[in-house]
């Protein structure tokens, strides 16, 4: 994996016609996670999906750079509010999908190391549909880190989970995924606050930077200032909508 | 429980068949009731035999190109937006065309013997199993395309990998209607032209006024359809993905 690199996303997008978001620049810090929080249909996802390369349905006017001069689009790992797990393969088989795709050989051992570390290793022959949710979002997770990228891009992929499994799913992730430029798009101001080492909110208007608490992210679901944090976010998500 | 309630339904059918038979008071080789058809199947069974394994033959046969034909038409119209525009409306055309109008024109080209019927059941499957497993290729979830696309997938293993197996369920739906299919086609190929075959033996009766051989061959068609249908059933589970 090369080193984590600033990546910064700057233009406009509109659908046909419409403006979509207007010129905003966002700056993702290298190893760092960046929380764009923001209601539905405000482009939040679209601007992760412009930086996966991925078709938006949006005509995007501006640029995408890393601040190694390095290209982005192939040097990114996604994860998504659905698991996308393959239902007919195993659980073994869709960590190393990205291998397969690729036509590489998949490196077994690191394969099972990212299983374990995951708690996954009495699945490793089950199906998708024998697991449960926190369980899949986990090989999704193993999926993800297999991809062994330094920019990670994630859609609301806690958003389904029950409070419990997300809660435990945040933390594993955040530990996981130390070190990597991270974009966590979500609609869950508590999420942001726990997790974001910037946080940013999109509006229509634009995007507002708001200070994340002091303690380092993780942070534990009943700290002070993370629960203010959250409130402060939730204040701002309902002005933005009133 | 299923194979008590079929039970109840043959019973049925055949006590509703014996009554039109004594109320109407037809002559057998109008109507035969159940007990002459009965009787007539058990004297005739290795005739009855002997024909329907000459249309098993051409029916398996059929299944078989027929499948393997509409797989690969399917996975060209996948991959391929110029035989999308090209081949697709001329697929459409020829399902506007009667099937039996073509039946002795393959009896013409292919001869008498089980080919023309081949062809026939071919003909007559390849439009469904075709159009069902396109359809399966050409709507595999987005999710699912996009993750490769951010892993670098090409094209050819996005199709190995995803598109295909994603389109494995709709095949099995299109390989279950064409194995109930194939037996028509078998059949009409028969009725045209040929000398064996449950169609040919059907046809013969048909022409001598035993009704009851008729009867006795159709039905034997019929079990030998249902039995198809439910092998093709159990064949295709896995794919359909019914133990997921």
């Amino acid at each position: 994996m090369t080193p984590a690199p600033d990546l910064t996303i700057s233009g406009q997008a509109h659908i046909n016609g419409a403006t979509l978001f207007a010129p905003l620049t966002l700056t993702l810090a290298a190893g760092q996670w960046t929380c764009l929080l923001g209601g539905s249909g405000v482009g939040k996802t679209t601007i992760l999906r412009l930086i996966a390369g991925l078709d938006t349905g949006a005509r995007f006017s501006g640029h995408i750079t890393a601040s190694d001069g390095q290209p982005v689009a192939e040097r990114v790992a996604y994860m998504a509010q659905d698991d996308l797990l393959l239902p007919w393969d195993t659980v073994a088989q869709n960590v190393t999908l990205g291998a397969r795709l690729r036509g590489e050989t998949p490196d077994l051992a690191r394969r099972d190391r990212l299983i374990a570390r995951m708690r996954l290793q009495d699945h490793l022959t089950k199906k998708p549909a024998e697991l449960s949710g926190g369980q899949r979002q986990r090989v999704a997770l193993a999926r993800t880190l297999m991809e062994d990228r330094p920019i990670v891009l994630l859609d609301e992929p806690f958003s389904a989970l029950d409070a419990r499994t997300r809660a435990d799913m945040q933390d594993l992730a955040a530990e996981a995924l130390q070190g990597r430029t991270v974009l966590l798009v979500t609609h869950d101001p508590a999420e942001a606050a726990r997790l974001g080492q910037t946080i940013t909110v999109m509006t229509p208007q634009g995007l507002i930077p708001c200070a994340p608490p002091h303690a380092p992210a993780p942070r534990n679901v009943d700290d002070l200032e993370t629960l203010e944090t959250q409130g402060a976010l939730l204040r701002l998500l309902r002005e933005d909508a009133a | 429980m299923k194979v008590l309630s079929a039970l109840a339904a043959t019973l049925f059918a055949l006590a509703v068949w014996q009554a039109i038979v004594s109320l109407t008071g037809l002559p057998k080789f109008i109507l035969p009731g159940p007990a002459l058809v009965a009787e007539t199947w058990w004297q005739n069974r290795w005739l009855i035999a002997e024909h329907t394994w000459v249309t098993a033959i051409e029916v398996v046969i059929g299944l078989a190109c027929g499948t393997v034909l509409g797989v690969i038409t399917a996975l060209q119209l996948a991959n391929s937006r110029a035989a999308r525009v090209l081949v697709r409306p001329m697929l459409v055309f020829t399902q506007a065309l009667p099937v039996f109008a073509l039946a002795p024109l393959l009896t013409l080209w292919l001869g008498y013997g089980l080919w023309s019927k081949v062809a026939m059941a071919v003909l007559i499957i390849y439009f469904p199993i075709t159009s069902s497993f396109f359809d399966g290729l050409m709507r595999t979830p987005q999710g699912y395309l996009d993750l490769a696309r951010t892993m670098q997938a090409s094209p050819r293993a996005v199709l190995w990998h995803i598109r295909i197996p994603a389109a494995l369920p709709s095949l099995a739906s299109g390989m279950r209607l064409a194995a109930v299919y194939a037996p028509i086609g078998a059949v009409i190929g028969e009725w045209v032209g040929s000398s064996q075959g449950l169609g040919y033996l059907m046809l013969l009766a048909n022409g001598r006024a035993k009704t009851d051989l008729m009867f006795a061959a159709m039905l034997t068609l019929g079990v030998f359809s249902i039995l198809l249908h439910w092998g093709m059933n159990r064949a295709t589970a896995r794919m359909a993905g019914d133990g997921h």
